[in-house]
C-alpha cells in the first residue's frame, strides 16, 4: 500500500530552535495525513512544536554533478570569510 | 449474650466497592483496546500507519495504567493491601474484566479496526469531558489528562472512516459492513446500571445516558461525510446488566486475555 502513497519530506521545529529542520521522510496519501504521520513517527519523544511537510517531488535539488561548478569557486576566495580583521582583546567568544 | 455480629467481617463501605468497579470499567476499556491494537504491531498496512495506530494503543495503555493505579488505591481502602496494577491487569479472570463488549471485538480487517476505534473514540472523548467535572478529584484529573490524547484519537479514526467510506467501492463496502456489525455493541455505552446511577447521583460518575445524543449526532455527521448509512438501532448486546460492564463478555474475550496474560501467569512475580 505504501508504495502507492507519495513520499513527503518532514521538517520539525524543535523546542529550542527557530528554524524547521529536515528530519526525514515518510509516505502518506495527502498533506493532512502526512502531518499526522509525522507527528506519530517523528515527535513521539517530545521533539517538536511545529511540523512542515512538503511533497518530495516538489523539492528541487542541486545536482551532485554540478558540485565543482557550484561550490569549488568559493574555496580560493578566503577574503569572503571575516578572518582578516584584528579582533580587540576585549571581545570574547567570537 | 455474645453479639452474633462480633466476628463477622465488617461491611465494606459500599461506595468504595462501587467506585472500584467504576474505575475498573474505565481502566479495562483502555487495557483491552490497547491489547487489540497491539495485535497490529508489525502488520499495519503501511509502516507509518503501523506506528500511528500502535501509538494510540500506547496512549490507551497509559490511561489504563492511571485508572488501575487509582483502582488499587480504592481497593486498598476496604481490602488492604489491594491488588497492584500488574495483578489487576494480568491475574484477573475474564469475568472480572469490566470493559465494554465493543473494545474486545476482533481486529478483522482495517475497516473493522477503524470502525471499532471510531465508535469508541467518539464516546470516549465525551465521557472524559464529562468526567473532567467529576467531584472525585482523582477521576477528574486523570480524565482531563487522558482527554488531550483522545481528542487526537477522535480526529484520526474519524478521518479513516471518511477515507475508507468515501474511498473505493471495496473500502466503502467494508467500512459499511464494519459499522453495521459493530453497531449492536454500542448500546451498552449508554446503559446506566445501579453502580453508575449511585455514583452519578454523588457527582462522581458521568451520566452515560446523557452522552447518547451528542454521540449520535457526531457519529451521524462523520458517517454522512463518509457516504455511509447510519444503522438503525436494533437488538443491542449487553443491556440490562448483562454486558461487559458487569463482566459478561463475548466469545472473543477469553482468547484475547489468554494471549495478554500468558507471560505474567507463566512466570509469577518475574521482574524485567
Amino acid at each position: 500500500m505504501s508504495s502507492e502513497w507519495p513520499l513527503w519530506e518532514i521538517f520539525i521545529r524543535s523546542q529550542h530552535g527557530l528554524a524547521h529542520k529536515h528530519v526525514g521522510s515518510l509516505h502518506a496519501p495527502d498533506a493532512e495525513m502526512a502531518v499526522r504521520n509525522a507527528r506519530d513517527v517523528y515527535t513521539r519523544r517530545n521533539e517538536g512544536v511545529s511540523i512542515w511537510v512538503a511533497r518530495s517531488a516538489d523539492i528541487h535539488a542541486s545536482s551532485p554533478g554540478d558540485k565543482e561548478a557550484l561550490f569549488e569557486p568559493a574555496n580560493d576566495k578566503v577574503y569572503r570569510h571575516p578572518t582578516f580583521f584584528p579582533m580587540p582583546e576585549e571581545v570574547k567568544h567570537i | 449474650m455474645p453479639d452474633p455480629m462480633a466476628d463477622a467481617t465488617p461491611d465494606p463501605i459500599p461506595d468504595d466497592r462501587q467506585l472500584f468497579d467504576y474505575v475498573l470499567r474505565l481502566a479495562d476499556n483502555g487495557v483491552v483496546l490497547a491489547q487489540r491494537l497491539g495485535e497490529w504491531v508489525g502488520r499495519g498496512p503501511a509502516l507509518e500507519e503501523d506506528i500511528a495506530l500502535t501509538n494510540v494503543g500506547l496512549d490507551l495503555l497509559g490511561q489504563g495504567r492511571m485508572w488501575l493505579a487509582y483502582a488499587h488505591e480504592v481497593e486498598t481502602r476496604y481490602a488492604p493491601p489491594g491488588r497492584g496494577e500488574d495483578d489487576l491487569a494480568f491475574l484477573r479472570d475474564g469475568g472480572e474484566f469490566l470493559s465494554l463488549l465493543l473494545v474486545e471485538q476482533p481486529n478483522g480487517n482495517y475497516a473493522d479496526t477503524m470502525a471499532r476505534q471510531f465508535l469508541f473514540d467518539q464516546w470516549h472523548v465525551l465521557l472524559l469531558g464529562a468526567l473532567s467535572g467529576s467531584k472525585d478529584e482523582r477521576i477528574a484529573a486523570i480524565a482531563a489528562k487522558a482527554r488531550k490524547e483522545v481528542r487526537y484519537h477522535v480526529e484520526r479514526s474519524a478521518d479513516w472512516v471518511v477515507r475508507l467510506g468515501d474511498g473505493t467501492d471495496l473500502s466503502h463496502r467494508r467500512m459499511q459492513d464494519a459499522i453495521d456489525a459493530l453497531w449492536m455493541y454500542t448500546g451498552e455505552m449508554f446503559a446506566v446500571d445501579a453502580i453508575e446511577r449511585d455514583l452519578g447521583a454523588a457527582g462522581i460518575a458521568a451520566d452515560a445516558a446523557s452522552l447518547r445524543e451528542p454521540w449520535r449526532s457526531s457519529v451521524a455527521a462523520v458517517l454522512a461525510e463518509a457516504t455511509l448509512a447510519m444503522p438503525v438501532d436494533g437488538w443491542m448486546q449487553g443491556m440490562n446488566g448483562r454486558g461487559g460492564k458487569q463482566g459478561v463478555h463475548t466469545e472473543h474475550f477469553g482468547h484475547m486475555l489468554a494471549e495478554m496474560q500468558i507471560v505474567a501467569r507463566s512466570h509469577p512475580g518475574a521482574q524485567w
